[in-house]
């Protein structure tokens, strides 16, 4: 097999459309950031290749693949258990262009620490080829709202230069959708089952942004995969702060959330659109700022769409649209207006 | 015991005479080891090597990255990041700290990451305690890891120090978990003689900087197995019924190899220090002509072979053998120095409930294939850090004399120094 370097900007004609990402000892720059579409194709290449197994119509690899886009230069891959790991990396096979680390489900956020603890160590001795190495750390709900939260929250007290990417499918999609911290209220679950007396998950969905805002570290943001763009700038921004990151990115999932293969992208659109999950990004400095779509809804409220156009779409929800079932419909209404309302008051750039 | 050679490397008023510890004297040891990243949480006993730690790192007198974690869980979390990425990682911990470490005991081993873990050995919750038993260093036994018991602050001192020499060795890549008694050892002042900072960094080589080379399709030359951006690979994929099980057997094979590497290292260390812990393995005293032997681990081992030279004083045949060397364990050495003794007496601080001391198990396996099997007895003793009284160890030797003389073991399982 020939020698494989990294991509070149721009890629040459001729040039394979994957391939391993190759630092050289002494590799020195910065990647770009390019967010002209055209120019992204032509000469971008992300760092999940193809040929993983993740299920059709999985935004998951969408979100791997943009924040890839943004990587800046030497990166180290941390990846909790679940969906993205065991579909990416059957042995003897991996898609990953970047070293690339699984440990075990609810330490992500602890081996990232040790990585980025032993980039320093080395930097310090004069044993790292480079003059930053960035550590991004992949997980999904379950490893991030739940069972890796403890991990999570005391690698951000504590500092780490490490940038935290939750892709939330609001359940143990991995293990076959069963309800996690990150599941919203009245969500069919396999263990929160539509019956005749509980009609879905009866708790709220932890608001695990704000929880991350609450430690103070210096970048917070959400994201989807359908404003890419945004997503991208995002990404670059909190691998460029020192300390600890977190970007939630919203992950529909089409088995889980039982919706056709075709429609993450939309789904994920909806979502902002009805401001079920509203894109923002908080900095100690800014506080809480409005971004993208989320920022013209709350320049030009007539563009909120009802919650009816995220939940229509999805199999989860379709309890919620039987007739005798309106009440938990607003409900679910009420309960998105409080969190939206809620954030317009604490958005520095919303309107006021 | 500690075997004294004429001439070391460096003769003994060369080294550092100091009065310290047990933990103390890891946290030095693993100073002098060069450690790139040291995460670890606090535990009685084994704190104090956290908080020694520390202290080096606030006077700058060490490069070392401390991450001071939220939980022992992360705390081998971060380790096995850190040795990924190709640091010299250290960690210490006891009981219920290392049984929340667990699984990630098993992923250490399994990446084969050379990480260094010192446990004071505490008894295990509940009832809760804080004193030493070896119940937590059992919990680990069949995590991939090599266990190491030492019997004194020097020898916790000395052998922290080979661990990683151990650990790293391209035959193993294993980590290793080095277990001192707490309280009896992690607490216990001793005068012991450490070595001069380069000559600790000549002996392990520097900084953790050679890595094993590993073979991938995808890269035209072997590369090295830690995570680079320059040769990139993927760390614990997800690995099924088509390759888990062959490489578990690398697992297998590796700890095959770590007994002559053990080995080597005392040699060298024996040469470099003039001391020595029999042949790294295990430490026999008055084994040749015994009829009765006594096998223990930990600091007990001086207990023993003290009542070993009183009852021999008086004509006993009688002698001890201490076993350092707990994972891989020693069965063909020992079935070895056994052979023709009539009764053995087996020691474990700690119990498989539903069966025997661990160490017992492995002993007995060990004894089957020998044509004439010593009778054998397993004394559990000193739960939750009661003491191992010299009368209690006296008596235990006089029943087993008694059993050399009829031939009739009455109970297999003994417990001592427990109320009735």
């Amino acid at each position: 097999m020939p020698k494989q370097t990294l991509p070149q900007v721009p890629i040459k004609k001729g040039e394979p459309a994957y391939k391993l990402w190759i630092f050289e000892p002494g590799w020195k720059g910065e990647l770009p950031l390019i967010l002209n579409p055209r120019q992204l194709a032509e000469q971008k290449r992300p760092a999940l290749l193809p040929g993983h197994r993740l299920c059709a119509g999985c935004a998951a690899p969408i979100i791997v693949k943009l924040a890839s886009f943004a990587f800046r230069g030497p990166t180290i891959v941390v990846n909790a258990t679940g969906c993205l790991e065991v579909a990416t990396t059957i042995f003897p096979y991996t898609s990953w262009a970047v070293p690339w680390i699984h440990n075990a489900f609810e330490n992500a956020a602890s081996t990232g620490s040790g990585v980025e603890a032993a980039i320093k160590a080395l930097k310090k001795t004069g044993r790292l080829p480079y003059e930053h190495v960035d550590v991004v750390i992949f997980g999904g709900d379950g490893g991030t709202f739940d069972i890796g939260f403890q991990a999570l929250s005391g690698a951000a007290e504590r500092g780490h230069d490490f940038l935290y990417i939750l892709y939330d499918n609001e359940a143990y999609m991995n293990t076959g959708i069963q309800r996690s911290g990150g599941t919203p209220p009245f969500a069919w679950t396999t263990t929160s089952p539509v019956g005749k007396v509980i009609p879905g998950k009866q708790q709220a969905k932890k608001p695990i942004a704000d929880i991350m805002v609450a430690h103070r570290i210096p970048y917070v943001a959400t994201a989807t995969p359908a404003h890419w763009l945004d997503l991208m700038k995002k990404v670059r921004k909190g691998i460029e702060v020192e300390g600890p990151a977190f970007i939630h990115a919203l992950s529909p999932c089409d088995r889980g959330w039982r919706h056709g293969t075709e429609l993450a992208i939309e789904i994920a659109r909806r979502a902002v659109d009805t401001c079920y999950f509203p894109l923002w990004e908080w900095t100690p400095e800014t506080g809480y700022m409005l971004t993208d779509r989320s920022l013209a809804i709350a320049r030009n409220p007539s563009l909120k769409q009802p919650i009816e156009k995220f939940v229509e779409v999805q199999g989860r929800f379709k309890h919620l649209l039987k007739p005798e079932n309106r009440e938990l419909l607003k409900k679910f209404q009420e309960y998105v207006d409080l969190v939206w309302e809620d954030l317009l008051k604490r958005a520095a750039n919303a309107p006021k | 015991m500690t075997e004294v050679v004429k001439t070391p490397k460096i003769p003994p008023e060369k080294q550092i005479l100091m009065t310290i510890n047990g933990d103390e004297a890891v946290a030095y040891a693993a100073k002098q080891s060069l450690v790139d990243v040291v995460a670890a949480y606090p535990i009685t006993p084994q704190t104090i090597i956290v908080e020694k730690f520390s202290e080096f790192v606030a006077n700058g007198e060490v490069h070392t990255e401390f991450v001071p974690v939220e939980s022992e869980h992360s705390a081998m979390s971060a380790c096995v990041g850190a040795a990924a990425a190709g640091a010299r990682a250290f960690t210490a911990t006891a009981a219920n700290g290392l049984a929340l470490m667990w699984e990630i005991l098993y992923i250490a081993a399994s990446l084969r990451l050379p990480i260094v873990l010192a446990v004071a050995n505490r008894a295990l919750s509940a009832p809760i305690n804080i004193h030493n038993d070896h119940g937590d260093a059992y919990g680990m036994r069949d995590s991939g890891w090599i266990q190491i018991f030492v019997e004194n602050v020097q020898e916790a001192y000395d052998t922290t120090i080979q661990a990683f020499k151990i650990a790293e060795d391209e035959r193993v890549l294993l980590p290793v978990a080095v277990n001192l008694d707490g309280f009896f050892l992690s607490h216990t002042l001793e005068n012991i003689r450490m070595l001069p900072d380069e000559e600790v960094h000549k002996f392990l080589g520097g900084y953790r900087k050679t890595y094993p080379k590993v073979k991938v399709d995808y890269f035209d030359e072997e590369v090295p197995l830690i995570l680079n951006p320059a040769r990139p690979l993927s760390f614990g994929p997800l690995d099924l019924y088509d390759y888990y099980y062959e490489h578990k057997m690398h697992q297998i094979e590796a700890m095959k190899r770590v007994p002559e590497v053990v080995r080597e290292v005392n040699e060298k260390w024996y040469e470099l220090t003039g001391r020595k812990y029999g042949d790294g393995i295990l430490v026999p005293y008055g084994v040749e002509d015994a009829d009765v032997v006594v096998t223990v681990l930990g600091s007990t081992g001086g207990t023993v072979r003290h009542i070993v030279k009183k009852l021999r004083s008086r004509g006993y045949k009688v002698g001890t053998i201490r076993i350092r060397l707990f994972r891989p364990f020693p069965h063909k050495e020992l079935a070895e120095l056994l052979k023709g003794v009539k009764v053995v007496g087996v020691m474990d601080r700690g119990i498989s409930f539903g069966s025997y001391g661990p160490s017992f198990l492995d002993i007995s396996t060990a004894l089957y294939d020998l044509k004439e099997r010593p009778l054998l007895v397993n004394y559990v003793y000193g739960l939750g850090g009661r003491d191992a009284q010299p009368e209690m160890i006296e008596k235990m030797f006089m029943e087993l004399l008694e059993i050399a003389k009829t031939g009739e073991v009455k109970e297999k399982l003994r417990f001592l120094g427990v109320r009735e």
